[in-house]
């Protein structure tokens, strides 16, 4: 075939769950992967657990990245985790929010590989879904 | 394999990436995927229309024509009417950095919720690659048991165009404004197209650019470009259908269903899929006998010393050396 | 002591010198084109309104909050719903679970916006209520709970946000694909104008463009752009320009870049004024008089050193009021990380109040005119603006609605405004840009201390079962014909809307299933993905 035997692009299906539109930060963060050598496949609004399971299934994403507005860390990253694992996929959650650095010890222990926190620089966000996927192996 | 076979989603995914991704690997799957679709692999065995091959339906037309929205009402569609679609949409990575954002997904949400199978795929930098992984891919969900599987991709670049054409049924999807008709034409879209959609043909100027398309068929009729449509009422040739649709809406899009299905029944009536089939197992034969020959050149000429002697002159005698290294390969 | 003897003035500075209403030649404020202001005097005879923003929980909670601030002399009552109610979806959808009352209000039927309303005199104050896609059928809720208080509707003062195109250009908060959409935004404008004299239709809204990424140049342009959109829709639809337009109003952003603020103001008015007169063939003064409410930029607010943030609002704030805002919303110190908390919005009520009182800038009007570089600025905004204007012209072949509509098929205004936002990013990323606290001067932030947001679910509960209650105490074969004549409304595009929404939610009809309704009529959107 294409005689590549370089490692191929990651792949992160990246969606914000919740109802509100605020899709700025998302839409920020889809570019820093992509200018990162990463393949996002955008879900973008409203998105649910099943709908980014599909995703995350039919893609075969490495890493699925989700974002939301306010204080649903605590119930939809452990959620999503669970979800997951229960369709018997093994891929890193990485959330972008507010969390407080006193939940990330809980975050930590429901499984969530990463969390992005407003004015991380791509950068940050680059390396943060990398180490995710490296992880994975 | 046998989990794909099997149905299993996670299994389909897992292939296509191995497929997509290239290298031995990739190489040994598809010699597989081919073995157990065709059985003893002979150019016969892909003529007939087999319970496990699927039609193929290569999907593309300018950016913004509404491709993805149109693919996702009529396979959701065709998924009420008991099939089991598979849509492999293809997007350009970007040159500088290799990176992609596939959004394909967020216009078919309706699609996934039918049970539609949606794989998006960067073209990755390399045209070649692409050239080479969409077939195998295709086969890949062939294998799975989808029917049909649909190849979507942005009528701008030779390449895209190329890949969306080796399919059975080729729909080249336009709409009004911005001359789109045009645009297509430019894009030697029209000589590939099987089937046209005007999409959004709710617009006001919808049937100006019916006019164009109708046009500019004429013409190509005249001088014999494009392809021609089987048309199995008049047992004639006729040229390609025109659908208007709204995939807004869904208006429109039992009629493509019912066009790109006649499409298929005409081929196989009068025995042109085969020819088709064969045409495009050549050529993708060929794909790979360019890739391993460009390849292998690659690293024979990084290995040759500077002013032995005319360029040409060294090309020729290194080619004829190099078609008997590859035919010794395989 | 010359200046202190002068007995003239009732304005003077801090040190006691008299000063004139206004400074400077050209045209005054409150003469065409208005770049100076729509009013001659501006704060000197009133200030501007403070307007602060409420809404949590379910109606009677926001209703005790609305009790206290009229009995602090307020009269003007602003509304937050949560996110299922901005949806148009009811308290008990699927996704509605862990939204309901978080950001604002719950309303699912009329007997939630009767207990909003619940002892107030509603002949009596203002009500202004942020919501769009399903803001037809909130009005009509609000209508029948004043008639069956015995308000009549043209008693009723408010102000409906009620801008659509801006949903589908930035807050992405759509129910229907935007013909349909429009078409209900000129169906409040024609219900208003023919039975509401006292109530603004619609709150042309830039203010979300800005927060979702874009320049200033694309929040004053894209904003106008709207409104022209719904002036030519209105007409369109059999409406004198000069009928509603005067009760057209709008909402910007004020960002933290001081004179280009200033100059986008100053630059909105003389646009607004122009076009309506030239293009529109508008005559009535208040046709021409841009008049708008302004908050500061939420999306300037750092979660780091979250207090420093009390300075970026002040600033903003400052520009609002340079640029000659009617009424101003400031944020709370603390928005960047949660809902804000009772004592940042104190503080940010008293940066207001610090400005109105305390700096004199409020004693002359439009003090920054005359200013070579805030002249320059204004200029330069207006000839920024109208290129949009021409792209739009031209996607629309003459027509700007068109235009509009083009520019959301096609997610051109998508793809603009996130360029504008990834290039800001990158600028910041690469110290181009500084922001304090977040890239440089970022000692002493206190992670810690970010105040953690908890919300329990008790509301969603409460709600849910008030749902039900008043779906079982309802005559349901009632609710189902006046639900079929909204469908039937809705088919029939010439017909107004509005008199099938009151009958449905006199009937009470929830939000969702009115919703429901025009859905099969009308279908939903899903957008472009530009990203």
């Amino acid at each position: 075939m294409s005689g590549s035997t370089d490692r191929p692009p990651v792949r992160v299906v990246l969606a914000k769950l919740g109802l509100d539109g605020h899709d700025r930060g998302l839409k920020v963060v889809a570019r820093m992967l992509r200018d990162g050598g990463m393949e996002v496949v955008y879900l973008g609004l409203r998105q649910t657990t099943d709908t980014i399971i599909d995703a995350v299934e039919q893609e075969d994403a490495d890493v699925v990245g989700i974002s939301m507005l306010n204080a649903g860390h605590l119930t939809l990253g452990p959620r999503m985790v669970e979800a997951l694992a229960d369709a018997g996929l093994d891929v890193p959650v990485v959330i972008g929010g507010i969390v407080p650095d006193e939940d990330l010890p809980a975050m930590a222990n429901a499984g969530v590989a990463g969390v992005l926190g407003p004015g991380a620089t791509a950068e940050e966000v680059v390396a943060c879904v990398r180490a995710a996927a490296d992880a994975r192996g | 394999m046998a989990a794909t076979r099997g149905g299993e989603r996670w299994a389909t995914a897992r292939l296509l990436s191995l497929v997509e991704r290239g290298g031995p690997l990739a190489d040994e799957v598809a010699e597989r995927t081919w073995a157990l679709l065709h059985g003893d692999a002979t150019v016969d065995a892909i003529s007939g229309r087999r319970a496990n091959r699927a039609h193929v339906v290569g999907v593309t037309g300018p950016p913004g024509a509404g491709k993805s929205t149109l693919v996702a009402v009529w396979t959701t569609r065709l998924v009420e009417r008991g099939h089991r679609p598979a849509v492999l949409a293809v997007d350009p990575s970007s040159p500088l950095t290799g990176g992609a954002i596939l959004g394909d997904r967020v216009r078919m949400a309706e699609a996934t919720a039918a049970g539609v199978f949606i794989r998006s795929m960067a073209t990755r930098g390399h045209a070649g690659g692409l050239a080479l992984a969409v077939p195998g891919m295709v086969r890949v969900l062939e294998l799975a048991g989808f029917d049909p599987v649909v190849v979507e991709t942005v009528g701008v670049g030779q390449v895209e165009v190329d890949v969306a054409s080796a399919a059975d049924t080729v729909l080249v999807v336009v709409t009004p404004g911005m001359g789109d008709a045009v645009q297509a034409n430019k894009a030697g879209l029209l000589e590939v197209a099987d089937l046209f959609a005007v999409n959004k043909s709710d617009r006001p100027d919808a049937a100006g650019v019916r006019r164009d398309l109708e046009l500019m068929l004429d013409l190509s009729d005249l001088t014999g470009h494009g392809r021609r449509r089987h048309d199995t009422r008049t047992d004639g040739w006729s040229r390609p259908a025109v659908v208007s649709t709204v995939a807004t809406t869904g208006a429109g899009v039992d009629e493509l269903a019912d066009a790109t299905d006649a499409h298929l029944a005409g081929l196989a009536a009068v025995g042109t899929l085969v020819a088709r089939r064969e045409d495009r197992w050549r050529a993708e034969v060929r794909s790979h006998v360019d890739h391993l020959l460009l390849e292998t050149s690659r690293g024979v000429v990084s290995g040759l010393s500077v002013g032995t002697g005319a360029p040409a002159a060294v090309a020729r005698e290194l080619a004829a050396g190099l078609v008997g290294g590859a035919e010794g390969d395989r | 002591m010359d200046s202190l003897s002068s007995p003239a003035s009732r304005f003077r500075t801090l040190s006691g010198i008299p000063v004139d209403a206004v400074y400077g030649d050209g045209p005054a404020p409150g003469e065409f084109p208005y770049t100076r202001g729509v009013h001659a005097e501006m704060y000197r005879t009133r200030p501007w309104t403070m307007r602060m923003f409420a809404g949590f929980g379910t109606a009677t909670d926001t209703n005790a909050r609305f009790g206290e601030l009229l009995a602090a002399g307020g009269t003007g009552l602003s509304t937050a719903f949560d996110m299922p109610t901005l949806m148009g979806r009811d308290s008990d959808h699927d996704w509605a679970l862990g939204e309901v009352g978080r950001a604002g209000v719950a309303v699912d039927t009329v007997e939630d916006m009767a207990d909003l309303f619940a002892g107030i005199d509603l002949g009596a104050v203002s009500t202004s209520m942020t919501i769009n896609g399903p803001a037809p059928i909130l009005l009509a809720m609000y209508v029948v709970v004043a008639e069956e208080g015995g308000v009549d509707r043209e008693r009723l003062a408010g102000t409906l946000q009620n801008d659509i195109l801006k949903e589908y250009q930035a807050q992405k908060e759509y129910l229907f694909p935007p013909r349909p959409s429009v078409r209900l935004v000129t169906d409040v404008i024609g219900f208003t104008t023919a039975e509401m004299p006292r109530w603004n239709p619609v709150s042309i809204s830039g203010y979300h463009i800005r927060e979702a990424g874009s320049t200033a140049v694309q929040e004053l342009a894209f904003t106008l752009a709207n409104g022209f959109a719904y002036v030519e829709a209105a007409v369109a639809a059999g409406l004198h320009v000069d009928d509603f337009a005067p009760r057209l109003s709008f909402f910007f952003n004020s960002h933290s870049d001081l004179f280009e603020e200033v100059g986008k103001f100053r630059a909105a008015r003389r646009i607004w004024a122009r076009w309506m007169r030239d293009r529109y063939g508008a005559t009535d003064e208040r046709s021409l008089k841009l008049r708008f409410h302004t908050q500061t930029a939420g999306v300037s607010l750092t979660a780091q050193q979250p207090e420093v943030n009390i300075a970026r609002v002040a600033l903003q704030a400052l520009a609002g009021v340079l640029g000659g805002t009617q009424s101003l919303h400031t944020d709370s110190f603390d928005e960047a990380l949660a809902l804000p908390s009772e004592d940042a919005a104190r503080i940010a009520l008293r940066t207001q109040q610090v400005i109105a009182h305390e700096t004199g800038v409020t004693n002359v009007v439009d003090p920054l005119g005359g200013s070579a570089y805030v002249e320059w600025m204004t200029d330069e905004m207006e000839r920024q603006a109208t290129e949009v204007f021409d792209h739009l012209e031209q996607l629309g072949d003459g027509s700007l609605l068109e235009g509009v509509y083009a520019g959301i098929d096609d997610g051109w205004f998508v793809g603009e405004i996130a360029d504008a936002s990834y290039r800001h990013e990158r600028e910041v990323n690469a110290g181009e840009r500084i922001v304090v606290g977040v890239n440089e001067f970022t000692e002493g932030d206190d992670p810690s201390a970010r105040r953690l947001l908890r919300i329990g679910q008790e509301t969603e509960e409460l709600q849910r079962k008030r749902l039900a209650t008043v779906r079982q105490g309802r005559d349901a074969a009632a609710v189902a014909s006046t639900l079929a004549r909204v469908a039937v409304d809705a088919a029939e595009s010439t017909t107004n809307l509005m008199p099938a929404l009151l009958e449905a939610v006199r009937a009470r009809a929830t939000v969702g299933e009115v919703v429901d309704a025009l859905e099969g009529v009308f279908g939903t959107y899903v957008e472009r993905a530009v990203v």
